[in-house]
């Protein structure tokens, strides 16, 4: 059955815009969603694969490269024909073992034939594309370490057998889990650009809604895919649109001073901070189709791309999102 | 008594007729509709009973799945010794890579990892269901909340005895003719609205309630071969799918959670009139009753304290860890033998196995008949081991709380500590006089040490409570961060006059502490407060609940009783 359409999600606008922005700019490098239980996380990924403009690839390369030249040597690419294909987004299932994320050695040729060769894994499937771990608190210790280092690097490297193979692995991390399971690392935390908090809709009419749509998609598929897929391809044109402008969008000095000044205010760590911020102000305004960024952009951009890089503050336990919002009012009135 | 006798009034329970076969029920709903309803939450003791119930499951021919399966049983792997037989690549299939029914066996024992994959196979396989088989005998234990969130059946079968119970046939031909009905039943839009507006009243939070009610009603209709769904399909769903996820009665949730008054729902201009002319509105009342029927007596606080003591656990991720020498195993991993490390064999000669043709045809020279490993081969055991508790008490040396209690409060720290040794608990220290309070004792496994620095301690002076509170909680979160189950245990009269900068402002002194008690009941750390002040004072008890923490009031309590009342509050706290 064809996902569910992503500009059917009911509300969770917050979360909508997270991923849209990812798919203008892929630099702003991510969203974590965070929430409870029954509020179409996973939903909206598997609806944001659907949404994603198409990319062009070499038809037999393992690692989506984009030109025939961009492929690695050991891939043995026959077939060098460039493809449109669907953007790639790749499952990272709890429990997985390290050779199936970084590849390993094709056993079947080993065994068979007695032939080293590199069996490519899911980062190079996910190259250019998106990485989507559903439970990332649960994700154990050494797979988190190596998507710590390939996130770092953009490159996969594999040492083994006396192979010694290396892809390029570029890809956006989305991850979704429930905080009552368990805490993030912190070094995981900051490789995700955006961080959104989902909750249950509070309002019964809302509710309703995602009900009637859910009985909609389940029991009248054709009618409701043919309702909400043009509002899709809509939402695909406005992304490609973005992209486009993303380059001329004017940033004026004023700007600059005012993400420094937030970000400082909050005592963000590091510099991540600043950029992710910019980068996420400026795909908003180019979603917006705004000429050039203002402060406007920069004060809803702000809790996404801040709220989980605060030091934390044991003595204030009024959460991350209000200790945005109370220095943004303070920064930017 | 049941929980809700006292506060439901009009919403009082009436009994099902004949709970068996209302039971009997809920299974034919399983087998007529097992992609709708993605299974059942069975809780009860292994036993005649239960065998009776997955009898009457063996048409769905679930597959055993338990908590600690191996990786590769899941999702299928390599077959090694048929690969090698065949010399030809021969994978086996896994549990989850397939449609049908699942059972899952000691599911009160499911780490989160495992819930979270057989959740994330559920949503990815519409044709996968799971019948969890919830063994749970103590409070805290239960279906992990990944879990228990998709699976639209709840039934609990403790109360059965074997001559309440029978067997249970389902008769496959109506099975049958139920499951071909089933697409032709709609589910008009103000039934829609009405169990989504009562999951809503019920405080469910969970989206995916209302939709699995909905699914456990239409397979109702199916299974009576009715035409569309009344009263009765809607009252079971309610009390099968919505009972045991009901975290309030309607009047006790907040103002913008309560249902709308009942009213005839909004005309859709298009279609409703016929609608209503065959169907009879059922008030909201009336499936929130069928809902709290489904309680069996004790469910519902049992649940609540299931919530709580998951919160209290600091939910899994500091309460495990990861060992190399001792604990339950786990799969093993590359990695180099030596620091503490045990070669597991048998994995590193699988690894090995299917490239030794490679090898050897890399080097011709190596003797025949012998194993060709590479370092890259070599797996390490690894077990998961129970973190350490580390008990954090903080005695109370000040002026306020006499001599005498300070005596009798280093005495029960010292029964205590005899009781963590045994346990092999760490124990710390911290004392609070004067001006500020300091960690007397980092945590320890030397009782020694504890015991020689308790009888130096002195006493006298002011109560720098704020200040305590702050080492104690500095304290559990540096152990939280080494891998430590912290519990900290307050020993005080509770009158604190020095504030955290070490001034003495009464008022000050009670807003620190209070910031610093919503700090520590924020990071879930378990707390116990031992008021040992003569008249127990109301503000200790206000501290104590915003802490989090059980209070108990110790007046005249001599050492041996104290540490009873700790150890029987913090093991129950630990569950």
């Amino acid at each position: 059955m064809t996902p569910f359409p992503f500009a059917a999600i009911v509300g969770q606008d917050e979360m909508k815009t997270a991923m849209v922005l990812t798919a203008i700019d892929p630099k702003i490098g991510g969203v974590l969603v965070f929430g409870d239980r029954g509020t179409g996380k996973s939903t909206a990924v598997r609806a944001l694969a659907a949404l994603l403009p198409p990319i062009q690839a070499v038809a037999g390369c393992p690692c989506n490269s984009a030109r025939p030249e961009d492929c690695p040597d050991w891939a043995q690419v026959s077939d060098m024909s460039l493809v449109e294909r669907p953007t790639p987004v790749v499952d990272l299932p709890l429990g997985v073992s390290e050779d199936r994320v970084t590849g390993a050695l094709d056993i079947e040729r080993a065994l068979t034939r007695g032939e080293k060769a590199f069996e490519a894994g899911l980062l190079a499937r996910a190259n250019r594309g998106y990485l989507y771990i559903d439970e990332v608190n649960l994700l154990e210790d050494h797979i988190v370490d190596l998507l710590l280092d390939v996130a770092q690097s953009g490159e996969n490297v594999v040492e083994r057998e006396g192979l010694s193979i290396r892809h390029p692995a570029r890809f956006v991390l989305v991850g979704s889990g429930n905080p009552e399971e368990g805490e993030l690392r912190p070094q995981l935390l900051d490789r995700f650009g955006l961080s959104v908090e989902v909750t249950s809709p509070k309002e019964i009419d809302t509710r309703i809604e995602v009900i009637r749509r859910r009985d909609a998609y389940e029991n009248d598929h054709a009618a409701f895919m043919a309702r909400w897929q043009p509002e899709d391809a809509a939402l695909r044109e406005r992304i490609l649109r973005a992209r486009a402008a993303l380059a001329d969008l004017k940033t004026s000095n004023v700007v600059l001073h005012d993400v420094a000044s937030v970000c400082l205010a909050l005592g963000s760590d590091g510099l991540r901070g600043e950029l992710t911020l910019l980068r996420s102000a400026r795909a908003l305004a180019a979603f917006e189709g705004a000429g050039d960024v203002t402060r406007d952009h920069i004060r809803r951009a702000a809790p996404m791309a801040l709220r989980h890089r605060l030091r934390r503050d044991p003595l204030d336990d009024a959460g991350s999102t209000a200790r945005v919002a109370r220095q943004l009012a303070e920064v930017l009135p | 008594m049941t929980p809700f006798d006292a506060t439901s009034g009009p919403h009082r329970p009436t009994p099902s007729p004949d709970p068996w076969a209302q039971l009997g029920l809920a299974l034919a709903l399983l087998a007529v509709d097992p992609r709708g309803l993605r299974g059942l939450w069975l809780r009860g003791r292994a036993g005649p009973v239960r065998d009776r119930v997955l009898a009457a499951l063996a048409p769905l021919a679930p597959r055993k799945l338990h908590p600690f399966m191996p990786e590769d049983a899941l999702t299928g792997g390599l077959d090694l010794s048929a690969t090698l037989a065949l010399n030809r690549l021969h994978r086996h299939e896994g549990l989850l890579s397939r449609d049908g029914t699942l059972a899952l066996t000691m599911a009160e024992r499911c780490p989160p990892g495992l819930s979270v994959r057989l959740g994330q196979a559920l949503d990815a396989r519409p044709g996968l269901s799971l019948v969890a088989l919830d063994e749970a005998a103590e409070e805290g234990e239960g279906l992990p909340p990944a879990l228990a969130d998709r699976l639209a059946l709840f039934l609990d079968i403790d109360g059965f005895g074997w001559s309440d119970s029978a067997d249970i046939t389902l008769d496959p031909a109506r099975i049958a003719a139920a499951q071909a009905h089933l697409p032709k039943i709609a589910l008009p839009p103000e039934v829609l609205e009405q169990m989504t507006r009562i999951a809503a009243s019920l405080a469910i939070d969970s989206l995916r309630a209302p939709w699995l009610a909905l699914m456990a009603a239409r397979a109702h209709c199916a299974w009576r071969g009715g035409q569309a769904l009344d009263e009765r399909d809607l009252t079971l769903a309610a009390e099968l799918v919505l009972g045991h996820r009901a975290r309030a009665f309607p009047q006790d949730t907040p103002p913008e959670d309560q249902p709308p008054p009942p009213e005839p729902p909004e005309n859709d201009p298009d279609q409703a009139q016929d609608r209503e002319a065959q169907e009879p509105q059922i008030p909201d009342e009336l499936l929130i009753e069928a809902a709290f029927a489904a309680l069996p007596p004790g469910l519902l606080a049992r649940l609540q304290a299931a919530k709580a003591a998951r919160i209290a656990a600091g939910s899994g991720a500091g309460t495990k860890r990861k060992s190399m020498a001792r604990g339950r195993p786990m799969p093993s991993r590359p990695g180099k033998p030596g620091s503490g490390a045990r070669v597991d064999v048998v994995a590193t000669l699988r690894q090995a196995a299917p490239w030794q043709a490679m090898r050897r045809a890399a080097r011709p020279d190596a003797a025949q008949g012998r194993l060709l490993l590479m370092p890259g081969d070599i797996r390490i055991k690894r077990y998961q081991d129970r973190t350490d508790r580390v008990l954090i008490f903080v005695v109370d040396a000040s002026g306020s709380a006499a001599v005498a209690r300070l005596a009798e409060a280093k005495g029960a720290v010292e029964i205590m500590l005899a009781e963590a040794y045994s346990a092999r608990d760490h124990v710390a220290l911290v004392t609070f006089r004067g001006d500020h309070a300091e960690l007397a004792l980092p945590p320890t496994r030397s009782l020694v040490q504890a015991k020689r620095r308790l009888a130096g301690l002195p006493g006298g002076g002011a109560t720098p409570l704020a200040s305590a509170m702050q080492v104690a909680f500095d304290a559990s979160l540096q152990a939280r961060a080494r891998g430590m189950s912290p519990t900290l245990a307050f020993l005080t009269d509770g009158r604190g006059n020095i504030a955290l900068d070490g001034t003495p402002d009464r008022a000050q002194a009670g807003a620190d502490a209070t910031t610093l008690a919503s700090a520590i009941a924020a990071r879930a750390i378990p707390a116990l407060v031992i008021d040992t002040s003569l008249r127990p004072k109301p503000h200790l008890s206000d501290l104590a609940a915003t802490m989090g923490a059980t209070r108990i009031a110790l007046p005249r309590a001599d050492a041996r009783a104290m540490a009873q009342t700790l150890g029987a509050a913090l093991g129950g706290k630990e569950g």
